[in-house]
């Protein structure tokens, strides 16, 4: 390829991602989404710089306080500042979610490549492994990983990852099937070209739209997931920040100060409608077979 | 249709056993001694040697597995490390409170028809919009959240609904006081989840032929809709349903914990915290076996009712 040609690639491409931001951004659920999305990375970037207070001080004097220009969202059982804690508390969140799909992704696209272009006897497998993994209701085989294996952030992201790859992997699988047939792929059969490379440069970057969907939607789940390790003290330990984990202590205290729980909720709830929104709105930008009317 | 059920019920075996044998291999994997997991570092000895016999830890691993799966085929789940009551029995005693949560969620969940099919028919008006965007909003929301908000809103500060416990059960208006909000808590996204399908379906549905024909015929449109639109749309909804027995199982341990109520889930999270391993590992396997009962009746009823879905994976 000469290096004219290649600019004009780049070109086409940056072009189409400008567009798929353009269309994003032109729906209002879209809009919303996105900017959900990226005040979130944001909030966990840059979380030392916004959080008001160091997350872990501890205030005894000021415990259990509620909303004051102090502290927005008032104080914990240990007058540490509720706000600061939620903001350093996306960190973990997104960090979870990002390590964990993103590994899930990958085994899930790679062993449901392998069964939906590989022999039948190893797709049977293959679908066996996704069929067992999504027989365990996942709540439970993460109490019961946790049992085993201790609470730590580790085990956290094993357990989301082992729940989750059958789903990309059936996706893929499928994907594979559907485009194994396709006259592309058999003249490139046809050409001699590997099997590994027909994988990778022909059938992968047509299955990423699909993945993306799927990913975006599964991040509120997997936050969820977390926050529900947390709170029930077999997650993040303390006293790292987490979502889950001030939740817990807003329902230990639920009468005498409201103000904790009720605060910890709103970023599971606007992480939720954003991450939700985003992959709706990806859907219709990406895959215009399911339109919105469907 | 007999091949399929028989194809459909083998692969359920087959993944029951695959489930089991995962869970027992994850036991095994963990570092050091079984025994002394089990039990903890304050039991003599004696006991630990009699649990290592009766668990027949002191044998290879595939003889191991054989006497485990020849335990569950029998009903043996193991012991209860406390009360050394069966697991099977303690489990029995709670599920029957799980069954009736996750049954009653399933019921209101199908408030989602009416809305799915009032959404499809006055298409694109405000009322689908609406309901679209909240419906979008509500199908991912964490039980978590959902279950925590209302039990602050509604039993803290509104004091309307109570805090803990499952109720009187000979009261049964106490009890399906108790019920109100986990039943609420788990089915909330699945009304946002029907309601989609539904309308989905229902707007697929309504511009096929035979809607089209009874329409011509000069049938009432209720009734077209009711008799000819509905009862194919609402379908998928009821598949969808079976197929995420495992999903709401997952939200009824957590509400059940945090409403304070009996049942598997609370066990299990009980178990867990006093590191009562076969329980845990009891709790874990009835589930499994329950939801892959659940997928695989789903997937038969839908087979039974659309005999394209046998077709395709025969």
């Amino acid at each position: 390829m000469s290096s004219g040609k290649r600019e004009q690639v780049e070109i086409r491409r940056t072009n189409r991602i400008k567009s798929l931001f353009g269309k994003l951004l032109g729906d209002p659920m879209g809009a919303i989404g996105v900017l959900i999305v990226a005040s979130f990375l944001i909030i966990a970037l840059f979380a030392d710089v916004i959080a008001p207070y160091e997350p872990n001080k501890i205030d005894i004097l000021n415990k259990l306080q509620g909303p004051s220009l102090d502290h927005l969202v008032g104080t914990d059982q240990l007058g540490r500042d509720t706000l600061s804690r939620l903001i350093h508390g996306t960190q973990i969140a997104l960090l979870v979610a990002a390590i964990s799909i993103g590994l899930a992704v990958l085994i899930g696209s790679v062993l449901g490549a392998i069964a939906g272009y590989g022999p039948t006897w190893l797709d049977f497998i293959i679908m066996l492994i996704f069929d067992t993994m999504r027989s365990y209701p996942v709540i439970m085989f993460a109490l019961a990983v946790v049992v085993l294996f201790g609470p730590s952030l580790t085990t956290i992201i094993i357990i989301i990852m082992a729940t989750s790859f059958p789903t990309y992997g059936r996706l893929m699988r499928t994907q594979t099937q559907t485009l194994r047939k396709s006259e592309y792929i058999l003249s490139a059969q046809a050409l001699g070209i590997s099997t590994p490379r027909i994988l990778l440069r022909h059938i992968l970057p047509n299955t990423i739209g699909p993945i993306l969907i799927v990913a975006s939607m599964d991040v509120p789940f997997v936050i969820a997931l977390e926050a529900g390790l947390s709170f029930l003290g077999l997650g993040v330990r303390p006293p790292t920040p987490s979502w889950g984990s001030i939740l817990n202590d807003g329902f230990t205290y639920i009468r005498n100060s409201p103000w904790i729980l009720f605060s910890a909720g709103a970023p599971l709830i606007l992480v939720t409608i954003g991450f939700t929104f985003l992959g709706e709105q990806l859907r219709d930008v990406l895959d215009p077979k399911i339109s919105k009317d469907r | 249709m007999i091949k399929y059920t028989i194809q459909r019920i083998l692969l359920a075996v087959l993944i029951i056993v695959c489930a089991v044998a995962t869970m027992f291999i994850m036991i095994h994997a963990v570092p050091g001694d079984p025994v002394n997991v089990m039990l903890g570092p304050r039991a003599t000895p004696e006991i630990k040697e009699a649990l290592r016999a009766r668990l027949h830890l002191d044998q290879p691993i595939t003889t191991q597995l054989f006497y485990f799966f020849r335990g569950l085929l029998m009903g043996d789940f193991g012991y209860d490390l406390r009360s050394n009551r069966p697991v099977l029995d303690i489990i029995l005693e709670q599920f029957p409170h799980t069954l009736i949560l996750v049954t009653s969620a399933l019921i209101v969940s199908t408030i989602g028809i009416p809305v799915g099919r009032y959404a499809a028919i006055h298409r694109n008006g405000t009322f689908d919009r609406i309901v679209g965007t909240i419906s979008v909003s509500i199908i991912a929301m964490p039980a978590i959240v959902v279950g925590l908000y209302m039990l602050l809103f509604f039993s803290v500060e509104l004091r309307w609904f109570p805090v803990i416990g499952a109720g009187d059960k000979n009261d049964w208006l106490d009890y399906l006081w108790h019920l109100t909000l986990p039943v609420i808590t788990i089915s909330i996204a699945w009304i946002g989840y029907i309601s989609r399908i539904v309308r989905a379906s229902m707007i697929e549905v309504l511009s096929q032929n035979h809607v089209r024909m009874a329409r011509a015929f000069g049938l009432p449109e209720s009734k077209v809709i009711n008799r000819y639109a509905l009862r194919i749309a609402v379908l998928p909804s009821i598949t969808m349903l079976g197929v995420s027995v495992a999903l709401i199982l997952s939200s009824t341990v957590i509400v059940e914990i945090i409403f304070s109520r009996p049942g598997i889930g609370s066990l299990l999270y009980e178990s867990v915290l006093s590191r009562n391993y076969p329980l845990v590992m009891g709790a874990v396997l009835f589930s499994t076996i329950f939801i892959v009962a659940g997928t695989t009746i789903a997937d038969l009823v839908n087979a039974a009712i659309d005999p394209r879905l046998r077709k395709e994976k025969d």
